[in-house]
């Protein structure tokens, strides 16, 4: 039974970082047509303005400390944040350990720009193209992405830790009448949950209760009728990638403490995410996050040893057979509308 | 001439031409020269321009013609390349029962999969074709280890019970594939002047089989069933209005696409007894699009030059490193040249991930027809003040 | 058209001079010198293959830093590096056999097909006489086997599968880095001194060749002094997050966690494993501990401040006091500004024995370098005195057992040294169950 429980709980969390990706995914999709191959690369570039924010904050001159060698024997030269300077050390470091919750809002506002710059340079070129078109330029775009990343930030990950406060674990079994140690989970992960919760749950009631998202709705579903009423259809769209961008962004952002972000994570969540998308129904905002949820809760039950030991590789193999089944018994997903990607 | 128009032929003889005397014009630097490491005439690097070649062929049979953009072409020539090697591993060196059974199981893995996602269109057919690829290549890497040799790849050893053929040659080493005897990496050098150029035994097998495999291509390209199968790329509800079922169409151009991986992957094995698992990654599927779109999807002949042009990239390009480019900078000032040299080397060398995705998106943006395209505007700005009549050639999709 | 295999440039140089205008083709049955290759008299080419894209880059990277400094030093350049302090002195700065030390790079992708293709344009095309580099079993293994068949002597890289030198070893191929088993015979006393002898222990495993000879060595090595195996997990190599690998442990009845993982896939693992509070959790009335096998300080940096005081072990570290390491430290330092990683140093001592065997067979034919090699026994190389071996062609020499430091003095001083194990406690017999399978065939020197 806790096995089950903490299983439900770290399909969740997983699930929490798909729902994100394929929402974002789905915005897009939904709202200007285009298959994003580079969404992956926002997530990425999300983790990675964590990773900046911290560089940034922890920028720093040298101090020559005598009384200590670096490994040639020299005087050690000890790094001094900047941040020391002006607010003294307790204050510099408190800063420092939440250069991730700082990041978010720092990388709200460069996303949405990251998203402007692209679908303005680039995607918007590409609507009247077919799928195949757009697939392959967003993914020659996430290759860019990822190969300029790696030549300023190197390949092997970098620790990005969360803050000190939220280090740690959270024992729910207690709450639940188990034991204490039978089900405890990391406080981060539970924040990434919620939070990925008030991120979809935001989307959402901006897009169902405000003129602006009436109109993009309306726009999604007849675009053509929308710009005849007179309405500039095309900027909200662009609006609406910038969202999708920073949807994707603060989903990385949020996930670098989880796992230290490196250059390649994008690709690594690019692929699963469009299984999420597809088995979501192409289109469908409510498809592709129930779909997120389900596939990281699936996912979580298949690496339990229990299982492996009934089906060996299955923890390997779970997402894209998950896939395979509901396409070929659901032709467009769980949710997906009809018509939709089959030209 | 065999069956093809004369524009055909004459693509033939020309492609002909080209593999017969690659030897020569990919070697256009005498040796030991500054500009030699430009040189692609080794053995290795042709013998992967022509398998490469062949793959993308095949891959633009099912893409270029129908519209069906696959994701995971890689696991066909992968199950080719496992096939061939456990054919060098239980029956004999000779390569081609090896390169038939790697043909006969891409086949059948390519008609089961294709089956299975050919019900589905669209993206849903590329997920599809994705998913199935990299539960292959999961399971090839992890709990297949016994078959496939998992990370390290399948490969030959000592103590292989071949049938027809000893496990172990006079002095104790592996055999290497040959072609009744005739060594696959044997090779024959010739050298004129400063140049050496280099015959191999295993370049000309695989070139002799990609001239018939692109002779295959282009008889596909020009029959009524090539047509269905355009007709199906352009709208296939028009064609089931008709009454004619899309299918078995495109399934067979699936089996067929499938079957030409196969080929490339039984090739691959011929030249070199190894078969891994990263050859069925959906990144290795995600690299034929590549070649097939940089060349131009849909022409004859331009799969076969994106092929050429990314293993050359690969193999060329990824090179060239900080120390060379500093020596060829050399004649520059000091601070100047490190400029150069940082400038330039973000993309080269290690960068060259870099250059190939900058390339490829540009054709993608500004050149849909690839490569091929991209010539016939060079062509066609000079051939501008010609009559009229040669304008439908050059505006018609390049094939 | 029987037997010219591999072979270029080198024939080239010998019969430069009579080429003028046109030659007639000729069949290059045999080359004169009678092995692939065969350097000119003025320079010799060795290739290094190491990932330069892919998620080994930054091991690549640092492991060419290392080559290009052997081949600085073996051309007698800088400081000299560990020349002086090399047992055998055979070495003296003006290359190898009085040619001057060139080399070419490639790039690897940490794919076996990739470097295969990497490898072989080294030596069809630029005529290299030594292959190696390497940051991953898969591909040293799939080299070593091309290089045999090259007539090619292998040095390997960072390769720490028992396979390299067990299952798959060949006779061009050589490792002086260390292996699984050595790494689970080196742990098991220090983690026994350290945790006792009635431990409960929980592997979770890369799913693939090296994860599962390491997970063989650490469980049969740990079981023989008293622990007990609860579970073994696999784990994709391709998973990123582990929580659901990792959350199960807790209440599994272990209370210790063995994470057979590398690279990414261990900084990612022992990530989740501190975040779900593992190393600060009791289970059966102990500390809960986790063992990393397979230590990299550059791994160890992108896991940050979760390796702190976790066992694991090592090939080599910078921080050794011995005047070779020193040296090499120093030399490197100095140039790069930062100290060599375990890859690096592996590298660096592989190019120097390969010159070194070179220069005592006195000549380059593979065959002669090969005997040249086994059974060499050296000191001065940052790992006290070492065997060669014959039989399987694996460095027998000391393992640094380490663990995470609690308090970093500076960056790059992540791993404090616990215990320096004996080479003779993690040596075994040549047909140890957990080698065999395999034979080293004979010497090819190709052409």
């Amino acid at each position: 039974m806790d096995q089950f429980i903490l299983q439900i709980l770290n399909g969740l969390d997983k699930g929490s970082a798909y729902a994100l990706i394929a929402l974002g995914l789905t915005l897009i999709f939904g709202t200007l047509g285009v298959v994003n191959f580079a969404h992956g690369a926002l997530f990425m570039l999300g983790a990675f303005v964590a990773v900046t924010v911290s560089n940034l904050l922890t920028l720093s001159h040298k101090v020559i400390d005598e009384t200590r060698t670096d490994f040639l024997g020299n005087p050690l030269q000890v790094d001094v944040p900047y941040l020391y300077d002006l607010f003294g050390q307790a204050t510099g470091d408190t800063i420092i350990d939440w250069a991730v919750p700082i990041s978010i809002v720092v990388a709200i506002p460069i996303m949405v720009c990251i998203g402007f710059i692209m679908e303005r340079g680039l995607i918007k070129h590409f609507y009247k193209r077919p799928h195949a078109d757009q697939i392959l330029v967003t993914f020659g775009l996430a290759i860019v992405i990822q190969e300029i990343v790696k030549y300023f930030y190197g390949a092997n990950p970098i620790p990005t830790p969360a803050p000190e406060a939220f280090i740690g674990s959270f024992d729910f079994g207690v709450i639940l009448g188990f034991d204490p140690n039978q089900i405890i989970y990391p406080y981060w992960r539970l924040v990434y949950f919620f939070f990925s919760v008030i991120i979809i749950g935001a989307v959402f009631a901006f897009l169902q209760f405000t003129t602006f998202g009436m109109v993009v709705r309306a726009g999604m579903a007849d675009r053509e009728t929308v710009g005849i009423l007179g309405i500039d259809i095309d900027k909200r769209f662009t609006i609406m990638f910038g969202i999708a961008a920073a949807v994707a962004g603060l989903a990385g952002v949020m996930y670098a403490p989880i796992n230290s972000p490196n250059y390649h994570m994008g690709m690594d969540f690019l692929v699963l995410s469009f299984v999420v998308v597809v088995v979501g129904g192409m289109g469908s905002l409510p498809g592709a996050v129930a779909a997120g949820f389900l596939l990281g809760i699936l996912e979580s039950f298949a690496s339990m040893s229990q299982v492996i030991d009934i089906l060996p590789g299955i923890n390997q193999i779970i997402i894209y057979l998950v896939a395979i089944i509901i396409l070929l018994t659901r032709p467009r997903g769980l949710m997906g509308r009809k018509g939709v990607m089959e030209e | 001439m065999l069956g093809l128009e004369k524009k055909d032929f004459r693509l033939l003889l020309i492609v002909i031409g080209l593999t017969m005397f690659a030897p020569f014009i990919l070697n256009p630097f005498p040796e030991g020269a500054e500009m030699a490491q430009f040189n692609a005439g080794y053995p290795d690097l042709m013998q992967r321009f022509v398998i490469f070649g062949i793959f993308a062929i095949g891959f633009n049979i099912l893409f270029g013609l129908t519209g069906y953009l696959s994701f995971g072409h890689a696991a066909f020539l992968g199950a080719g390349s496992y096939g061939a090697v456990w054919m060098f591993k239980l029956l004999s060196m000779n390569v081609l029962p090896a390169i038939a059974i790697s043909v006969i199981i891409a086949g059948l893995f390519s008609l089961l999969i294709g089956f299975i996602s050919l019900r589905r269109s669209g993206i849903y057919f590329s997920i599809l074709t994705l998913a199935f690829a990299q539960m292959s290549f999961a399971l090839a890497y992890s709990v297949l280890t016994p078959i496939t040799g998992g990370e390290t790849g399948l490969q030959l050893a000592l103590d292989d019970p071949r049938i027809f053929g000893a496990s172990q040659t006079a002095t104790g080493n592996i055999p290497v594939p040959s072609l009744f005897g005739l060594e696959m990496r044997s090779s024959f050098e010739w050298e004129v002047g400063a140049w050496l150029f280099t015959f191999n035994a295993g370049y000309y097998l695989a070139a002799a089989f990609m001239i018939f495999a692109f002779y295959m291509s282009i008889r596909i390209f020009r029959s009524p069933f090539g047509m269905m199968l355009r007709a199906i790329k352009s709208n296939q509800t028009r064609m089931s209005y008709t009454g004619l079922n899309a299918r078995p169409y495109t399934l067979a151009a699936f089996v067929i696409s499938g079957m030409y991986a196969g080929l490339a992957g039984g090739l691959m094995a011929s030249m070199d007894p190894l078969a891994g698992a990263e050859r069925m990654q959906w990144t290795a599927s995600g690299e034929v699009v590549l070649m097939t779109i940089l060349g131009g999807a849909g022409t004859l002949i331009g799969p076969v030059l994106g092929a050429g042009m990314i293993k050359y990239f690969e193999n060329i390009f990824s090179k060239i490193n900080e120390t060379i480019l500093h020596s060829w900078f050399a004649f520059l000032p000091d601070g100047l040249e490190n400029f150069v040299v940082a400038m330039i080397y973000p993309f080269i060398g290690k960068g060259w991930h870099l250059t190939l995705g900058i390339v490829f998106m540009l054709v993608v943006i500004f050149l849909p027809g690839g490569l091929v395209q991209g010539g016939q505007k060079i062509a066609a700005l000079f051939r501008r003040n010609k009559p009229e009549d040669a304008k439908p050639n050059a505006t018609e999709p390049a094939e | 058209m029987s037997k010219s295999n591999f072979s270029r440039r080198g024939v080239l140089k010998t019969g430069m001079v009579a080429s003028a205008g046109l030659a007639l083709p000729q069949y290059l049955s045999a080359q004169e010198s009678g092995y692939t290759n065969a350097p000119g008299d003025s320079e010799v080419i060795l290739g290094f293959n190491v990932p330069q894209t892919g998620p080994y880059a930054d091991e690549g990277a640092d492991e060419l830093r290392a080559y290009e400094l052997a081949v600085e030093h073996l051309n007698g350049g800088g400081d000299g590096g560990m020349l002086p302090t090399f047992s055998s002195q055979e070495l003296d700065g003006t290359g190898i056999l009085g040619r001057e030390v060139k080399y070419v790079t490639g790039d690897t992708q940490t794919k076996s097909d990739a470097a295969r293709a990497s490898a072989r344009s080294m030596i069809e095309k630029d005529g290299a006489i030594m292959i190696t580099g390497g940051s991953s079993s898969g591909v040293a293994v799939a080299v070593q086997a091309l290089c045999q068949e090259a007539g090619i002597i292998f040095m390997a890289g960072l390769t720490h599968s028992n396979d390299t030198t067990g299952k798959d070893r060949r006779a061009n191929g050589f490792r002086h880095f260390f292996n699984s088993y050595m790494s689970g015979a080196a742990l098991a006393p220090v983690l026994e001194a350290a945790y006792g002898n009635s431990r409960k222990a929980y592997h979770l495993t890369a799913d693939y060749n090296w994860g599962y000879t390491t997970e063989e060595a650490v469980r049969t090595s740990t079981e023989a002094m008293g622990w007990e195996t609860v579970n073994t997990v696999l784990t994709p190599l391709t998973q990123t997050d582990f929580s659901s690998y990792i959350a199960p442990v807790l209440n599994s009845g272990a209370d210790v966690l063995v994470l057979n993982h590398y690279g990414g896939n261990m900084v990612n693992s022992l990530t989740n494993a501190v975040q779900f509070g593992l190393r600060d959790a009791q289970a059966n009335g102990q500390n809960f501990e986790i063992v990393v096998p397979l230590y990299s300080r550059l791994m160890a940096k992108g896991a940050g401040a979760n390796v702190k005081g976790i066992f694991g072990s090592t090939n080599w570290h910078w921080s050794l006091q011995d005047a070779g390491s020193q040296a090499f430290v120093r030399s490197f330092g100095t140039k790069y500004g930062f100290p060599p990683s375990q890859a690096a140093h592996t590298c660096y001592v592989q190019t120097l024995l390969y010159a070194d065997a070179v220069t005592r067979a006195g000549s380059f034919n593979p065959c002669a370098v090969d005997e040249a090699l086994e059974d060499f026994e050296f000191d001065g190389l940052g790992n006290g005195p070492t065997l060669y071996r014959g039989e399987d062609h694996q460095c027998f020499k000391d393992v640094l057992v380490v663990k995470g430091k609690e308090n970093p003095d500076n960056e790059f001083d992540l791993l404090e040294i616990v215990e320096v194990t004996p080479a003779a406690q993690v040596t075994y017999p040549a047909d140890h169950p957990q080698f065999a399978g395999g034979a080293l065939g004979s010497c090819n020197p190709g052409a």
